[in-house]
């Protein structure tokens, strides 16, 4: 199925933003969490982006203080993975202009409907930024 | 610039509030972004859980203020605590007539429930209505939900509304519902196909993003079934092309390349249609060739696509030039300096070896180094490069490697896996088998408990059964090396169960074979382990079993036997003990010891652990028993069908004779407990036995296990004695020589019941090997060549080959280092400018920030935010507002324009390539067409202008509102992400 989760944590392992393709108890959410941030944080930038941890394979990219995981099963393309973060990030960037941790942190419902608008059931459904925010836009200007 | 900032701070400080978010909000998300460490923010959401119940529990909250609640809802479920106490708020806000509350409330429920909660039924109704709205956007979020809430019972309630939408006049509706239907066939394939052919259909939508969505289900229906997709190929192959081409809109293009992820998508789907169809692929060739002549390297996006690519000629019937082509990028990929690119080389190298093992001979260099690098996620890829790649010649080296990576790692789970890898590459490719035996010792002391009980079985059987061939000193050579490593490291520390359980049984079975060591000897290890591992009962039992063991053969062999204290001690210790089994062990050891050297030279031949055992079912040997109980008086035996049916019209005792019997549910209530009955049964009268006595329920499990060791019981079906399959444990003449009495019967059975278990899983697993083997000769001239070339053949090319390397490494791993050393730096001075170039700095984003802020005076975002607040001023305000309301905004009508023209060139279209290609090209390429997409493109780039400014000057005001500097606390919340 593709991208099975998709988390936004800081530097300090707070998550800002988590989004999963798959039902998870809290419990196995807090867990896994903490398990993947603590890996990944270790890690240096020389290091590749890509983590294995049990059935998943993280794919992460720092911005400033935060980072995009995205859990995906072995099938995925990691690079394409890691792009798609980067597009995300654009996204967020065109909507929120110079998007900061803080915009995430006050928009949290906005960037839930970003990312609705970008994958579905575990697929990348929308790559175009436009056709990604339109819906998003349209709601900020009826409400 | 910073001035700048500062300056827009002050400015934008009248204007507070602007979010419309509470203080509290504010305060929240402040404390939680200031929040130290995980038990500060645990007290804060713990705080706030106490909060959100006192406010949720106001009467008439206004509809904002309960999307706030919503969205504090969902922090806390985001950080870990439990916010089910407000699920039913977030259930109604689905209600909403407002679109942006009712997408709120729908995202918050697919945020906090499964699709199998109780509440999704108070959601499907609304879901239903949500999708028949006229407002195209309520449809999306009410799609939305669909794909996350509706579990297989609840499709056919939305089922013929979304196919219905799959013709809606909205892309985003038409994307929407065709993952929908994904969904649906995720969940419960056989309800939806009979609807599959709409996903063939939306593959010529005219929208390319219905069209890359419906690519999703697609690639999940070939991927389980090919062959009805063959007439799909030409229509991937012209889409792929176009795409490549340009031909989709430029916002698909990311970083320059054209739609990507599509791309990427459908050469995916080319490599499972293409995989070993001679014809297929050849369709294909053209379009992959022109992927890899396209794609811009200096890009992850174009890596992306040309890893992909790799993968596609890989999977489909191997053509020379694209393998050609394939084989240069990988080789730029191992010679990057990037880790990312590396890692999808080696990946690549792993997909492409199977087809052209030649090439991996130029890539020994940085295949090693990848290796030896720090890095653990490239280490883990390369090992499983070298796992394809083993063969007899090199698993020498590859599985030390593995082991020796295995043994400084903590993670479990890879170290399972590199265990099992291990495992099943030794037993495969053994060069002998002292080798063989050392490996698995190695494997089982670093990480037996992690190894499946399975693989401890396989190494008893095989140091029992040899290795198939037929030469007796081999097999006794490698009994005689295994008994002396066991001996050797059975004083260790702390081994794990499983490979005491191993040493056990091979010390038993063979430790005094070769006449090398005394029994005592054994005997005394034996004893010692049982002593260091008090606490596992396995090993104890495995322990004295094979003590008991030694001393049959010692005994048969006419020897006389002298136990040791230790030994005495600990068969005392162990005939006291809690557990049944091991006082049963002991219990038989004392009476084996008693016996003289004919019966215990049957009842344990030496050796004979590989012996087939005939099991005789019908207990027949105990006839003449039975006969003479019943002569004496006995009652006879009731097969157990009988008794029940009888009991059952009689007895009060029916029902829990029944409810052993059937296994069900039960659904009647209980009957009240009656006046408990002390389980005083004594097997050995069977009389007692024949007729069940009514008891009470808790009872019966004793009773049934007394039964079971009773004579007359002993043939029914409730014994747990499973013996179907039985082979291979101390031989027949042990089984049929007994004696007929009950205290006999009782230690074949458990003897039995332990070689059972063993001999079964052994079996099964010979049985895998077996296939396993068989699969591997197919592949194997590929991979010897292969291997031989990497590591085997030593200084032929190579200055410094691996297999030299690796055997001068096990002394001084330095040599190797040093040696490549000089390479490496050719390396980096091939790959510095495309090093460079790894990761374009996203160039677009900047442009909207210096205007922001000199604007921003000019506009007033509270008042902005004002009016858009006001229904009434929406379409003077903006001309996109209030979608789907009868004032159609401009926009929309473009979108609409383009839909429908598009669609009235759609519809005489079918599924032919040619098809496809009118689709493009009336869509994307004609004059007018273009016109308005540019119009629409330009439209939408001023919308997502707008709320630039204003937003970053609410930002720094809300930095200043909340006392927060760059400097306080946690500067990095301002830190712009790609700045």
């Amino acid at each position: 199925m593709g991208i099975r989760f998709i988390l936004m944590v800081n530097k300090q392992g707070q998550t800002r933003l988590a989004q999963y393709y798959e039902y998870l108890t809290l419990e196995e959410r807090r867990a896994l969490e903490g398990e993947i941030v603590r890996k990944c944080l270790a890690r240096n930038e020389q290091q590749c982006s890509f983590v294995e941890h049990r059935n998943y394979k993280i794919v992460y990219r720092r911005y400033a203080s935060l980072f995009f995981l995205v859990g995906v099963d072995n099938e995925e393309n990691e690079l394409a993975i890691l792009e798609f973060i980067h597009l995300l990030v654009e996204t967020m960037d065109r909507h929120f202009g110079n998007v900061c941790e803080l915009d995430i942190m006050f928009h949290l419902e906005k960037a839930h409907f970003m990312l609705e608008e970008m994958v579905m059931n575990g697929c990348v459904v929308e790559t175009s930024k436009s056709n990604i925010l339109a819906p998003i836009q349209l709601m900020d200007k009826a409400s | 610039m910073e001035q700048l900032k500062t300056i827009g701070r002050e400015l934008a400080m009248g204007s507070q509030g602007g979010f419309g978010q509470s203080k509290e909000f504010l305060d929240l998300v402040k404390s939680i972004g200031e929040a130290r460490s995980k038990a500060e923010e645990d007290r804060i959401v713990l705080h706030e859980i106490e909060t959100l119940k006192r406010r949720l529990s106001e009467p008439d909250i206004p509809k904002r203020k309960m999307k706030e609640y919503l969205i504090r809802l969902v922090y806390v479920e985001m950080l870990g605590h439990d916010a089910s106490f407000a699920y039913i708020h977030a259930v109604k806000m689905t209600h909403d007539d407002n679109l942006l509350l009712k997408r709120t409330g729908y995202l918050a429920v697919t945020l906090f429930l499964s699709d199998d909660h109780d509440l999704i039924i108070l959601i499907v109704n609304t879901i239903q209505k949500d999708l028949r709205s006229d407002n195209y956007l309520v449809v999306c979020a009410a799609l939305n939900a669909v794909c996350k809430l509706i579990n297989d019972e609840t499709i056919p309630a939305v089922l013929p509304q979304v196919v219905e939408l799959l013709g809606h006049s909205k892309e985003a509706v038409r994307k929407k519902a065709i993952m929908a239907l994904h969904r649906f066939y995720q969940k419960c394939p056989s309800a939806v196909s009979h609807l599959l052919s709409n996903f063939r259909k939306r593959l010529c939508d005219n929208d390319p993003g219905v069209m890359g969505a419906t690519l999703c289900p697609l690639f999940d229906l070939i991927t389980i079934d090919v062959n009805s997709y063959k007439d799909l190929i030409v229509s991937f192959v012209s889409i792929l092309k176009q795409v490549a081409e340009r031909r989709l809109p430029k916002s698909y293009d990311y970083h320059s390349m054209p739609a990507p992820f599509i791309q990427i998508r459908l050469l995916k789907i080319l490599a499972l249609l293409g995989r070993d169809d001679k014809q297929a692929s050849e369709k294909m060739y053209t379009v992959v060739g022109d992927i890899f002549r396209k794609c811009d390297s200096n890009s992850n996006i174009g890596n992306a696509i040309l890893y992909e690519s790799i993968c596609c000629v890989s999977s489909i019937y191997p053509n020379p030039k694209l393998l050609e082509a394939a084989a240069e990028v990988i080789s730029r990929f191992l010679k990057s300096d990037s880790h990312n690119l590396k890692y999808m080389g080696i990946d690549a190298l792993g997909r492409l070896i199977k087809i052209s093992p030649e090439i991996a001979e130029q890539h020994q260099l940085a295949v090693i180094d990848c290796l030896e690098d720090p890095d653990d996620t490239l280490k883990r890829k390369t090992f499983e490069l070298l796992y394809k790649m083993t063969k007899s010649s090199n698993v020498e080296v590859i599985v030390d490697r593995m082991i020796d990576y295995m043994i400084c790692i903590n993670d479990n789970h890879y170290k399972t896996y590199i265990a099992g890898r291990c495992v099943e590459l030794a037993e495969q490719f053994a060069p002998s088998n002292h080798w063989f035996i050392q490996t698995m010792n190695k494997v089982f002391e670093h990480a037996g408990d992690l190894v499946n009980v399975k693989v401890a079985h396989n190494l008893m059987r095989l140091i029992a059964e040899g290795f198939g061939e037929d030469d007796d000193t081999a097999d006794t050579q490698l009994r005689s090396s295994a008994v002396e490593s066991y001996l050797r490291i059975i004083g260790e520390p702390k081994l794990p169960s499983v490979f005491l359980q191993v040493i056990c049984w091979v010390l038993g079975e063979y430790g005094i074979a070769d006449g090398r060591h005394s029994s005592s000897y054994i005997t005394g290890k034996l004893c010692d382990v049982a002593e260091a591992y008090s606490n596992d009962e396995t090993v104890k039992a495995y322990a004295v079993t094979a003590i008991m063991k030694i001393y049959a053969f010692e005994i048969s062999a006419g020897r006389k036997v002298d136990m040791l204290p230790e030994c005495q001690s600990l068969v005392e210790e162990l005939s006291a003990s809690h557990s049944t089994d091991l006082q049963q062990r002991a219990y038989e050891l004392q009476a084996v010891i008693g016996l003289d050297a004919r019966a215990v030279e049957s009842i344990m031949p030496s050796d004979a652990s590989c012996e087939d055992i005939e099991v005789d079912k019908d207990l027949s040997f105990l006839d003449n028993f039975v006969a003479q109980s019943i002569e004496r008086g006995a009652q006879p035996y009731i097969p157990e069908n009988e008794r029940s049916g009888m009991l059952n019209i009689s007895t009060f005792g029916s029902q829990d004779q029944h409810e052993v019997s059937t296994h069900g549910l039960r659904f009647e209530a209980y009957e009240l407990p009656k006046a408990p009955v002390p389980p005083r049964v004594a097997p050995t009268v069977s009389s007692t036995e024949l007729v069940p006595v009514p008891e009470p329920s808790y009872s019966r499990e004793t009773h049934q296990a007394a039964a079971a060791s009773s004579v007359s019981d002993s043939g029914s079906s409730e014994l747990k004695l499973r013996l179907d399959g039985v082979q291979k444990k101390w031989g027949r003449p042990a089984y049929s020589s007994s004696t007929p009495s009950t205290s006999n019967s009782t230690p074949q059975k458990t003897v039995n019941g332990v070689s059972q278990d063993v001999g079964s899983t052994v079996n099964s697993k010979a049985r895998e090997s077996y296939d396993l083997k068989k699969s591997q000769v197919e592949i194997n001239p590929e991979k010897q060549k292969l291997a031989a070339s990497l590591f085997g053949g030593s200084s032929k090319t190579e200055r410094k080959p691996p297999s030299a390397s690796h055997k001068v490494a096990k002394a001084s791993s330095h040599a190797t280092e040093s040696s490549l050393v000089p390479n490496k730096a050719v390396v980096t001075t091939e790959v510095v400018s495309a090093g460079t170039n790894h990761q374009p700095p996203p160039d677009l984003l900047d442009l909207g920030e210096p205007s922001a802020t000199s604007s921003a005076p000019f506009i007033d975002p509270f008042k902005q935010l004002e009016g858009l607040l006001d229904p009434t001023l929406v379409s003077s305000t903006t001309n996109n507002g209030a979608s789907g309301s009868s004032n159609a905004p401009d926009i929309m009508s473009l979108y609409a324009d383009m839909s429908t023209t598009g669609q009235s060139s759609s519809t005489g279209n079918s599924v032919s390539a040619d098809g496809i290609n009118a689709i493009f090209t009336s869509g994307f390429s004609t004059a007018t067409s273009t016109d308005q997409g540019g119009v629409a493109v330009a439209q939408s780039s001023q919308l997502s202008k707008g709320p630039n400014p204003k937003d970053s000057l609410e930002k720094d005001a809300l930095v200043r509102q909340m006392g927060v500097n760059p400097t306080s606390q946690n500067p990095n919340l301002f830190r712009d992400l790609l700045g």
